[in-house]
């Protein structure tokens, strides 16, 4: 027997102001899969994965996790199975080295060396005493994604994960979201603008466009062959605003 | 001397009263919506400016031989002043905390849940986010308490010796004409008030790790 998808969708609706912010009559998405999710702005990713989250409440709908239909609001085990980068990440009072140990100290678990390691491998350590709040936005996206690792979540939701990233360390966030997919096999779902980083990375790409999916497949096929002209629009760079509507 | 134990003693007790009960109806104030909240808000925010004097008259009567809680026997005595004390302190570190809370990032709590945190954890997360404002509301409500004269008077009686705070020896000797006591006595209460200040900014600035 296959093991159930990691996320399975079914009619799922979340309003706002009147209309539909985000309407998807189904969307699988495999365990241990990388799925990019692109679109323009207000297309209604962000609100995608706080919902796969278990953030938020869909208003129509269900959201099933790992083959069982969850309750809203989710037992904390589920939320705690998954771990999410905001695009704006805002940091808790406290160190760097701080941020990246809450996780494992709200589940109860003390990890210095699971702590330094991350700390090393997203170049954080010569910050590690610093106020968190106080440092850069690129160190803060680093030091969210660290933080979201440390407990080694089964699901990571990615939202704009390398947005204000300079090139070298975009580069090693990358390389990081790579091998966290690759080796430990970690369920990935990323919501981005960066179509490079989408065909460098997932394995199939979605494209939602005013709060609906109007293409999915697999990344080669999507980026070379767009089946919908809103697709291709959008990855000539000729789809702008949430003001798009879907066809 | 025991005018300085006292005025300590009766202060700190009533400004521990005020947290304990102040801090968490702040946080419920200012982290979740319930109906009547607004009511609740505009209540505490009123609270906040009570006429000291008011409450102490309201609290001698109710403490008084015929008043409904005669019987505690507190009217004159040092329990008595705390119980006023705590009734204009308590107002002000419940509203000041719940500004401080309604002050953070609408999506704070949300990172902080997606982090794994239970909802214990995230209002810790949250009142240690904002505690700046939080020690903000507890030097208000300390200053508000250290330097009162009405209540104090009305409810402790300026007993010597008994409920005679700080507060109101001053009143007491400026109107014998002692002046110079009176001036040192006030420049004593300022120690005190800096020394309980400086203790309170403390907490302010020291890191705190997330529990």
């Amino acid at each position: 027997m296959s093991q159930p998808p990691a996320f399975q969708i079914d009619g799922l609706r979340r309003g706002y102001g009147g209309g539909w912010r985000l309407d998807l009559p189904e969307l699988e998405v495999g365990r241990a899969e990388f799925l990019a999710i692109l679109g323009p702005t207000g297309a209604g990713k962000s609100t995608l994965l706080r919902l796969l989250h278990f953030l938020d409440a869909p208003e129509a709908g269900r959201v099933d996790y790992e083959g069982k239909p969850i309750p809203f609001p989710a037992p904390l085990e589920i939320r705690r199975s998954i771990g999410m980068i905001f695009q704006r990440p805002l940091m808790v009072s406290g160190s760097v080295r701080d941020n990246v140990a809450f996780g494992l100290r709200v589940r109860g678990q003390h990890d210095p060396r699971r702590v330094d390691d991350l700390l090393t491998r997203f170049d954080l350590m010569h910050l590690a005493r610093r106020e968190a709040r106080l440092v850069s936005g690129g160190e803060m996206q680093r030091l969210a994604l660290a933080r979201a690792l440390a407990s080694r979540p089964h699901v990571l939701l990615l939202d704009e994960p390398a947005a204000s990233l300079d090139p070298g360390h975009a580069a090693v966030v990358e390389g990081i979201i790579r091998d966290t997919h690759r080796e430990d096999g970690t369920t990935i779902v990323l919501a981005t603008h960066n179509l490079g980083q989408a065909r460098r990375l997932a394995q199939r790409v979605g494209v939602l466009v005013g709060g609906r999916l109007i293409e999915i497949g697999e990344t080669r096929d999507v980026f070379d062959r767009p089946r919908n002209a809103l697709t291709a629009a959008y990855l000539r760079g000729d789809l702008l605003t949430e003001e798009a509507s879907p066809p | 001397m025991e005018v300085i134990r006292l005025t300590f003693v009766v202060s700190v007790v009533a400004l521990a009263i005020s947290s304990v009960l102040g801090i968490p109806v702040g946080s419920w104030m200012g982290l979740r919506r319930f109906r009547g909240r607004g009511l609740l808000r505009t209540l505490i925010y009123t609270g906040m400016g009570l006429p000291p004097v008011v409450v102490g008259l309201a609290v001698y009567l109710t403490l008084s031989r015929q008043g409904p809680m005669g019987d505690l026997e507190w009217l004159f005595t040092p329990a008595g002043m705390v119980a006023a004390q705590v009734i204009i302190a308590f107002p002000i570190v419940a509203g000041l905390t719940s500004a401080a809370l309604e002050g953070l990032d609408p999506e704070f709590p949300l990172q902080v849940r997606s982090l794994g945190a239970n909802a214990r954890q995230e209002a810790a997360a949250m009142l240690r986010q904002a505690r700046g404002g939080v020690i903000a509301a507890l030097l208000a409500a300390f200053g508000g308490i250290i330097s009162e004269v009405g209540a104090a008077m009305l409810v402790g009686g300026n007993i010597e010796g008994k409920t005679r705070v700080l507060s109101t020896a001053i009143v007491l000797e400026t109107r014998r004409g002692e002046f110079a006591t009176a001036l040192a006595l006030g420049g004593v209460l300022l120690v005190l008030a800096f020394v309980v200040n400086a203790g309170l900014l403390r907490l302010q600035v020291t890191p705190r790790h997330p529990s």
